[in-house]
């Protein structure tokens, strides 16, 4: 038993369809990212599972109940709100409590849950104040607070982060995960920042324009991404896509690279099978900047490293790497090597290639090819 | 705004200071003036009134006038001073401000939050209905009121003021609650509350800047009214504006200007200390409702 | 509810109790039905009300509703009745000058309240005041200060100027003027209130940009503050034109229409005629005359408004 299922699930609002067939199913306790660039749907998703919008067709299922017809308190759900949503005027243990009090928990057991939760989330020094005395950082722990505190079979949080600066977003992303850990509830996570979504999930729905792209782990679909759109979308920096044409070479075939005056044929291992439909054809290469590094003399020599010397027309030190960018193929293609191996703008270095991991797409379809 | 006195030379600002000081105390002296002429004449006996002029003060202060204002001056048959004709006012004022801000609260909230088919044409048609001239409705409504039996009570002040108030209600509320996240309401949703019981404990803690101001605006609005009262009261069930005019347009016997003035001030003391104390939300009221069109 | 657990090993707890079917259906209705009522009214009281005034400016109605049809013989009636000409120049006369007075006079005291003056909240609440007063008072209060014989005139002669006349009141040529007076004093501080909002509303950077340009603050005032009002030129306008046209109590205070009918307004027209008058019929068709000036002032200034959101 699944503890989320949705199956063919389509919305239409004023004749334009958002939502054109999601399929995904979690089982319990598992983290799942919905990620996705603005308007693919990612939120109209979430509030379709929490209740708060209609499903035109298809079927949700929390648990092993069709939940379509049921209003967001009988779905067993608790939320997490982008803006926290904290009622104003109540102070952090009234907000917590506010839903117990609806389903008439008696007081006593409200107070222990109140307690239970503070303690989980280290909040009960704040139990009396209001959200306007609170910090970004706390609101979010209010928040998760009075979601956690139902003890729903589902938690959806709703780009919780995103309003929270850069070091505390870690911080607070950490405590996420390591929530998810203690409790073990299934979460349904969005939010449009791929890093989240690795660090964070089990699984990963990629989204754009109404539709699942790739569904699968994070490291299924950093590996194996299954269309450009999700190469170029997971993945900081992002994938180079290099077109490039594919040509015979040994017992192979391989790609055809030219950079700096230079041409250079670079064997694909094991892509002879796919790659031979495409022989003479241009295809768009793709190689993620961590896979072109300096050149390292203990891997020459294996299959899968090819090196060249190439121009540099650009350094970017970001401290424990350098990015190098060079052009091949008239793309600029950004590469990762260790500070100390980079040479200048102007110069060329040699630069090592890993082909194993390497993805080819269709230019016309975008789709994965090999 | 731009600190613009900044601009100017040290030595050119303070002539200009002084000239905008200068003229904006005048304007002051311009604006307070009737309200001292009604106070001094008001004060004065009516030979002081005759022989003096506008800006002369009052020799001796004497509350004669406002006494016969009050008890015994004479509003067209009856001579009864304006006492009667105030508590009438209170009488459906207070019940029909009460009742338009609720109802406006309700409307807001209704209206921002819970978007359905149509409620932003209710919302359009409220708006519109604001700004028609009340002339097309006296007519109907003195009719429909008659046949109600209610055509000179305070039960038919009262309805045809919340009926025309709620839609000036309805604006104020709307335009606050817009302001309020709505992920507030989505938030309670889930937490299982229903409609009634996320306005209770939520919204309306939250309203209290917008109640005040929709309260004075309506007393203000209700209170000042004119037109209302003189076509669907008459007698002695007239509110205090009726009674002012027909006071101080009773054509018998010697022109009392002092009386005339104190009733005015009597008329116009309660939404004036309304104004003194909480003169900032009525001006909200005025912002908020009129620069949104 | 549920068991006391931290996390969700066992089996999963039991579901909240639900609410009874037809609460939740209940519960989607209340905010239609909450509204309904608001939405009838308005439907009958206002927009029927309409229609039925409407109706009954094409009867013969006199003293009571008489539902016979008498196509638009009452309008023309209105048009042959010399009153309701002068009506009509009146208000022409007294809502060009109360606009352009008040908007001028608003305008001028904004700017001068906007240059960080000491006690700018006292002064600004000196010039808001007399909106809350009613214009029953208003009226009342000028008419006794432009009482010709102890009014200004009194006031001015006492000063030693013993040729100076003041008798607009009961002259019929300037007893509109009067009522202009006293609207002036009434309304022209909620345009300053608007118009210093609006000037607050302006992005400090623009100022200072134009500044370093070399603009004097005069051309600054000119060339970019007054364009950049706007909007709040045209809803001062349209809510002033909107006072304009309702004007009745101030005009019965002050004037009561008088001398004769020289400072009527529609209004006071239409309340004469229908209810003192016995002429039910023709003060409902002054009364959609009212209707009509309101709407071709109001509906181009809302379409230019909508226009203009919609472009951002």
């Amino acid at each position: 038993m699944g503890a989320l299922s949705i199956r063919n699930v389509r919305k239409s609002y004023h004749g334009n369809e958002i939502l054109k067939g999601i399929d995904l199913e979690i089982d319990k306790g598992e983290f799942l990212i919905l990620v996705g660039p603005s308007g693919c749907g990612k939120s109209t998703l979430l509030s379709m599972i929490a209740g708060l919008d209609s499903v035109t067709s298809g079927e949700i299922r929390i648990g092993d109940q069709v939940v379509n017809d049921l209003s967001p308190k009988d779905r067993d759900i608790a939320m997490v709100f982008q803006s926290y949503a904290l009622y104003p005027n109540m102070t952090v243990r009234e907000n917590i409590s506010f839903g117990l009090q609806i389903r008439k928990v008696p007081a006593a057991e409200q107070a222990r849950i109140v307690e239970r939760v503070a303690n989980t989330l280290q909040i009960g020094h704040l139990l009396d104040r209001k959200p306007s005395q609170l910090s970004g950082g706390q609101r979010q722990r209010v928040a998760m607070g009075r979601a956690i505190s139902r003890e729903p079979s589902l938690f959806l949080f709703d780009e919780p982060l995103s309003n929270l600066d850069a070091k505390l977003r870690v911080e607070m992303r950490t405590e996420i995960k390591l929530l998810h850990q203690r409790m073990g509830t299934s979460i349904v996570y969005v939010t449009h920042d791929q890093i989240e979504a690795m660090t964070l999930g089990d699984k990963i729905a990629v989204m754009k324009a109404g539709e699942v792209q790739q569904f699968g782990t994070p490291q299924e679909i950093y590996d194996n991404p299954a269309n450009l759109f999700v190469a170029g979308f997971m993945g900081s920096p992002s994938m180079n896509f290099i077109p490039a044409k594919v040509e015979a070479v040994g017992s192979g075939y391989g790609v055809k690279l030219e950079s700096g005056q230079r041409t250079h044929v670079f064997p694909v291992p094991g892509g002879d099978g796919k790659l031979k439909a495409w022989e003479g054809r241009e295809v768009l290469f793709g190689i993620r900047p961590e896979q072109i590094t300096h050149k390292s003399e203990s891997r020459l020599g294996l299959p899968q490293f090819q090196t060249a010397e190439m121009p540099i027309r650009l350094t970017e030190p970001t401290g424990p790497d350098t990015m190098v960018l060079v052009p091949i193929n008239g793309k600029d293609v950004v590469c990762r090597v260790h500070p100390a191996h980079a040479g200048q703008p102007g110069e060329s270095m040699e630069l090592m290639f890993d082909l194993s991991k390497s993805v080819f797409f269709d230019p016309a379809s975008e789709q994965r090819i090999a | 705004m731009a600190d613009m006195s900044v601009a100017h030379t040290a030595g050119a600002s303070k002539f200009g200071r002084f000239i905008i000081y200068g003229l904006l105390a005048l304007v002051c002296l311009y604006y307070l003036m009737p309200l001292f002429v009604m106070l001094s004449t008001s004060l004065k006996s009516l030979d002081e009134i005759r022989a003096g002029n506008l800006l002369s003060l009052p020799g001796e202060f004497r509350t004669d006038a406002w006494v016969k204002a009050w008890d015994s001056a004479c509003t067209g048959v009856q001579c009864e001073g304006l006492k009667g004709f105030f508590w009438n006012s209170v009488s459906f004022v207070v019940p029909a401000v009460v009742i338009s801000t609720m109802i406006g609260a309700f409307n807001g909230y209704a209206l921002t939050m819970y978007r359905f088919r149509g409620s932003d044409l209710v919302f359009g048609m409220l708006m519109i209905g604001c700004f028609i001239p009340f002339q097309v409705v006296l007519l109907p409504m003195a009719q429909t009121l008659g046949a109600l039996g209610i055509a000179n009570s305070t039960v038919g002040l009262v309805f045809v003021h919340v009926v025309y108030g709620a839609a000036f209600t309805t604006l104020f509320f709307r335009n606050y609650y817009v302001t309020i996240p709505d992920e507030l309401v989505k938030a309670a949703k889930i937490d299982g509350a229903g409609f009634l019981r996320i306005f209770f404990s939520i919204i309306l803690p939250l309203s209290v800047p917008i109640i005040v101001v929709s309260v004075i605006w309506q007393f203000t609005q209700v209170w000042n009214d004119f037109l209302f009262g003189v076509v669907f009261s008459s007698g002695d069930r007239q509110p205090i504006t009726v009674a002012l005019n027909n006071l101080v347009n009773t054509s018998t016997g010697v022109k009392e200007y002092n009386v005339d003035m104190a009733a005015a001030i009597i008329a116009a003391l309660p939404t004036l200390l309304v104004y003194i104390v909480a003169g900032k939300y009525f001006v909200r009221g005025l912002t908020a409702g009129a620069v949104k069109g | 509810m549920n068991a006391t657990v931290l996390s969700s090993t066992t089996a999963p707890a039991a579901r909240p109790a639900r609410r009874c079917r037809w609460c939740d259906t209940l519960d989607a209705w209340l905010p239609k039905l909450v509204v309904a009522p608001t939405f009838v009214c308005s439907l009958v009281f206002v927009y029927g009300y309409i229609l039925w005034t409407a109706v009954l400016s094409l009867t013969p109605s006199r003293l009571l509703p008489n539902y016979e049809f008498a196509g638009l013989a009452q309008y023309e009636a209105l048009f042959d009745n010399e009153r309701w000409w002068q009506a009509l120049s009146n208000l022409a006369v007294f809502g060009g000058g109360f606009i352009v007075i008040c908007l001028a006079v608003g305008l001028l005291l904004a700017v001068l309240l906007d240059q960080k003056i000491r006690a700018e909240g006292f002064i600004r609440s000196i010039y808001l005041y007399p909106m809350a007063l009613s214009f029953i008072v208003t009226g009342t209060a000028w008419k006794w200060i432009l009482n010709p014989e102890f009014g200004i005139e009194k006031l001015v002669h006492d000063w030693g100027f013993t040729n100076f006349t003041f008798d607009w009141l009961i002259d019929p040529e300037w007893s509109i003027y009067t009522v202009i007076v006293a609207a002036v004093w009434q309304s022209s501080g909620f345009v300053m209130a608007l118009f210093l909002a609006g000037l607050r509303g302006i992005d400090d950077s623009i100022i200072k940009a134009a500044q370093v340009d070399g603009a004097s603050m005069p051309t600054i005032y000119r060339r970019i503050i007054i364009p950049s009002l706007r909007p709040v030129f045209f809803s001062s306008f349209m809510i002033l034109a909107h006072i304009a046209v309702k004007s009745f109590d101030l005009v019965m205070a002050l004037t009561n229409g008088g001398p004769g009918f020289s400072s009527d307004l529609p209004a006071t027209f239409m309340y004469s005629f229908a209810f003192t008058r016995n002429q039910i019929g023709l003060g409902a068709a002054s009364a959609m005359m009212m209707l009509m000036i309101v709407v071709a002032v109001v509906v181009p200034f809302m379409y230019s408004e909508m226009r203009r959101s919609r472009h951002g």
